[in-house]
Formats: structure tokens, C-alpha cells, sequence
């Protein structure tokens, strides 16, 4: 268990806040964090791994002090073991895809080695450059380098965002797997309200440095106010009035989806929001395919 | 040896030695400038920019006078490391070590602070240290910027003059390098001879930049 409790004065273009966490961070959970730019996600992981100080406050990471303002304590980054997955990938340009994951493991356990680029999808690429990878195969790069030492605890800051659909599914299931396999800690920052859905065992809402909401992902973004039996995230890409009514135009993940709405409905949505739908399903039509 | 060949030998070990030692001391000071945020960081740039505005005629007026013997560190150095640097190879050597800094320096201050930093980042939560981050992920990372670092300083204490004239004087084999030969044949009136070391120079200089520029051109294509 990660206990961190802490605060930390953070510098925004027009404004300050205080980025303020109280947080325990189960063994083996995946925990997301979610919020607009500039809501401390990333000081929030930066801290984790010792890449920041907090002004004030402690970290202790299974009972072993990692950061106590009072006591003069800091563990550097370095022998927090800890995975890190930037959002850049901050591949080293200088060395091939081998390399790069090798530059982290000290033991020279080729059996594990292997496994991990298998596991990573990245046994064919063993050769290439940075420079000559796709996003993906960026991503799977930067993934096999974090957990290649076999840290206790994975931090991913927005890993998929910039990744093409297809892609970004399936590594999520990869996420998925690693998580479990390597019984890995994981913190996440993810904007996908459909891939938080999926992935995340409790999600923290950030908002100008607070916690403004947390829990489990479904009743944190539904807010517990409905039951609905099927239901899913998306986003809104097109509203047409048609005579009373409103069509919606949704897209969630491969899907494009059209539902209705009232409109009382419409007066708090706009294109481009994240929303949720739900629907009681008496009558659903189900088709194998 | 012929005189041509003796003072061109002394330009070449002067540029080379300056670029050498220069390398050696200018990443660590150009990695603690584009890391730090110390407050004195202006005062240290400010001082390593000089010679770029000051005539080198002062810096060499001010180190021919710090390094007679007479004063607290030429004297200092004569009594107990036995250096002499006033009208020295070695003197001239420190001279050029100053005067070229500044071109040292900036190439690969501003490689370090273009390089993301994550990259450091990244190498660090990967349980490496500072200078292991340095020396396998950030100074591989700005081999352009170290070339053309390396390549400035060299050419630019090949055609140093104020400097060396100053500290070095012009004797033969010791301090007498190209350009300071260039100018005591043309004082003499002695145009085939000051036509000679110019044309050597100019080819020489040319040939460097000429090669420093394929080089970087075909590593920018690999990028």
C-alpha cells in the first residue's frame, strides 16, 4: 500500500493552486486519474516517482518512508522502483528498440528479457530506432523499458492518447495483462471515459489540485443516478433537432451511435462533451456474430 | 625543419589541445548551465560570454598581467608548480582555453536544453544516475551539437591573434602560430611568405567546415 498525503503549490499560466492529496493506493490496484490539463495528474504522478518534491506532507510505500518533509527524508527516483511510461515515450533516440529495454535491466535474465518483449509485441523490432517506430509500436517500446526491472508500481501518464483506435484497444488488453501478470501497482492517467470504464479498479476526478470525486469508475461518471442496464461512454459529435425531438450523434470507441434526447436533455450538452448512456433494456435485440 | 611546417605544427597541437581540454571541462559546465536554476547562472554566463564582446586584447592584457611572475598567481605558479605561462606554449594554451569558451559552451548548452526532459527523466525512474544519464542518453542525444562545438572552437583557435600576440609573443616553435606569422611577414614586407601561411590556412579551414557540414548533413538525414 502507497499512502501519500501531501501538498504541493503548482504554478499555472494565469493562475496557483495547490495540488492536495490524501490518498491510499491498494497493492495491485489500477488506479486512473482523470481531469482537465493543467489539474496536477501529472505532478501527481511526478511526485510518486520522486521526479517532483511535494512542499509539505509524507509518501510511504509499504511501510517505508519515501518522503517526509518533517524528517528530512527523500528517496530519489531511482531507488523508488518504479516504472515509468512518459507521454512523449521519451524513447532514447540514440539506442535501438533492444537497447532502450535493455538499458533498464541490470541482471542479464535473457529468459525474462525475452518474455518481455514478447509479452510487449516487440520481439520483431528488436533492431529498428525510435525514429523509424509507429506510435504503437513506440508505446510497446516504452512499456517493455518500464517494466522490464520489475518495479512494484507502473506509472502510465497518458499512454494511449495519442493512438489510433484500433490500436489503443488493443493495448489495452495488453495493459490488462501486464497488470495482472506482473501483479504490478498501476497509476494511470487516461481522458477515455470508456477506456477508464475498462480498465480502472477506482478512478480519482483531479480538478485545479483537489480530488473532486473518487471511486469506482461507472458510478463515479454516472454519479449514481441511474441503474440502466445497458450503457456505455462516448462522445457527442453532432446534435440535429428533428421536429420535438433531438438525435445525438455519439462516438464510442469504434461505434458510432444515434439516440434521442429532449429537449430538457440538450440544455446541458454540447458537441464535443463526454457523456454517458443508459438505457433499461427491456426489449434488446441480440444478434451472435 | 622548414619554418612553414614548425609554426603550422604549432597552430594545429595549440587548436587541437585547446579543443580537447576544452571538451573535457565544457560539458560538465554547459550540463550544470542547462540544468540548473541556480541564481548565480547569469554572473557564470555573463563571465563565459565575455570574450565574445571584449577585445582580445584586453583578456590577453589581463592575463599577461595575471600570469608574470610578479603577480600574486604567475607567481604563485612559478614558485611551487614551476609554470611558467607569461610568453609560453603553455600560457597561450590557457589564453585560448579562455578565449574559446564561449564557443564550447553555447553549441552544447542549447543541445542539452533542446533534448525533452523526460529523456533524463525516463533515465533516472530506470535507476541510472546523473552522470550515466549524461554519458549514455544525453551526450548521444546531441552528437550534432558536440560536433559543431568541437568544430567552432577548433577553427576558432586556429584564427585566434590578439590573444596569443599578447601572452605568447612570437618566438619561433614556442608561440609563433599561423596567424601571428601572417602578420610579422607582412609587417616585413614579405607578401610571397605572408601569402604562403594564408593560403594554407584558408585551405585548411575550409576543408574542416567543409567536412563538418557533410557530416552533419548526412546525420540530420539519418535522424
Amino acid at each position: 500500500m502507497i499512502e501519500l498525503k501531501y501538498r504541493k503549490k503548482l504554478n499555472f499560466s494565469s493562475s496557483t493552486a495547490f495540488l492536495e492529496v490524501d490518498q491510499k493506493i491498494l497493492k495491485q490496484e489500477f488506479l486512473i486519474l482523470y481531469g482537465k490539463s493543467g489539474s496536477g495528474k501529472t505532478s501527481f504522478l511526478k511526485i510518486l516517482a520522486g521526479l517532483m518534491d511535494p512542499d509539505e506532507g509524507k509518501i510511504i510505500s509499504e511501510g517505508k518512508s519515501w518522503f517526509d518533509k518533517n524528517q528530512n527524508i527523500k528517496v530519489s527516483p531511482q531507488k523508488r522502483n518504479i516504472g515509468f511510461v512518459f507521454q512523449d515515450y521519451a524513447l532514447f533516440p540514440n539506442m535501438s528498440v533492444k537497447q532502450n529495454v535493455e538499458f533498464a535491466h541490470d541482471t542479464k535474465d535473457s529468459v525474462f528479457l525475452n518474455e518481455v518483449f514478447e509479452v510487449c509485441g516487440i520481439k520483431g523490432l528488436l533492431n529498428r530506432k525510435p525514429d523509424t517506430l509507429s506510435g504503437g509500436q513506440k508505446q510497446r517500446t516504452a512499456l517493455a523499458r518500464a517494466i522490464v526491472k520489475k518495479p512494484s508500481i507502473l506509472i502510465l501518464d497518458e499512454p494511449l492518447s495519442a493512438l489510433d483506435q484500433e490500436t489503443r484497444l488493443s493495448l489495452q488488453d495488453e495493459l490488462v495483462r501486464i497488470h495482472k501478470k506482473f501483479e504490478l501497482t498501476t497509476i494511470m492517467v487516461s481522458h477515455d471515459l470508456s477506456e477508464i470504464a475498462k480498465l480502472g479498479h477506482r478512478v480519482l476526478v483531479l480538478d485545479e489540485g483537489k480530488i473532486k470525486e473518487e471511486g469506482d469508475p461507472i458510478t463515479v461518471f454516472s454519479k449514481g443516478k441511474v441503474s440502466g442496464k445497458v450503457k456505455f461512454v462516448g462522445e457527442i459529435i453532432h446534435i440535429k433537432k428533428e421536429d420535438i425531438i433531438f438525435v445525438l450523434t455519439i462516438a464510442s470507441g469504434n461505434n458510432i451511435v444515434k439516440v434521442v434526447a429532449t429537449e430538457e436533455d440538450i440544455k446541458s450538452l454540447g458537441v464535443g462533451d463526454k457523456v454517458m448512456v443508459a438505457s433499461k433494456a427491456f426489449n434488446p435485440i441480440i444478434v451472435k456474430i | 625543419m622548414n619554418e612553414y611546417l614548425i609554426t603550422l605544427l604549432l597552430t594545429v597541437k595549440l587548436a587541437i589541445l585547446t579543443t580537447i581540454i576544452l571538451l573535457i571541462i565544457g560539458i560538465p559546465i554547459a550540463y550544470f548551465l542547462a540544468s540548473s536554476s541556480s541564481r548565480f547562472k547569469p554572473v557564470i554566463h555573463s563571465l563565459i560570454s565575455l570574450p565574445l564582446v571584449l577585445p582580445p586584447t584586453v583578456i590577453g592584457y589581463y592575463l599577461l598581467v595575471s600570469f608574470s611572475p610578479d603577480s600574486w598567481l604567475g607567481g604563485f605558479l612559478e614558485k611551487h608548480l614551476g609554470f611558467y605561462l607569461a610568453f609560453t606554449f603553455e600560457g597561450m594554451l590557457v589564453g585560448s582555453i579562455i578565449y574559446s569558451l564561449p564557443f564550447m559552451i553555447q553549441p552544447l548548452e542549447s543541445g542539452l536544453r533542446s533534448l525533452p526532459s523526460s529523456l533524463k527523466e525516463a533515465s533516472y525512474t530506470l535507476g541510472k544516475t546523473k552522470w550515466q544519464t549524461l554519458y549514455k542518453v544525453l551526450l548521444p542525444s546531441i552528437k550534432p551539437s558536440i560536433l559543431s562545438a568541437t568544430i567552432l572552437t577548433f577553427a576558432h583557435t586556429l584564427g585566434e591573434f590578439g590573444i596569443v600576440l599578447m601572452i605568447g609573443g612570437s618566438i619561433p616553435g614556442e608561440t609563433k602560430v599561423a596567424s601571428i606569422a601572417i602578420f610579422n611577414e607582412v609587417e616585413a614586407l614579405n607578401y610571397a611568405s605572408a601569402n604562403t601561411y594564408s593560403l594554407i590556412l584558408f585551405t585548411f579551414s575550409f576543408i574542416i567546415l567543409l567536412g563538418i557540414y557533410l557530416i552533419n548533413n548526412r546525420q540530420h538525414k539519418l535522424f
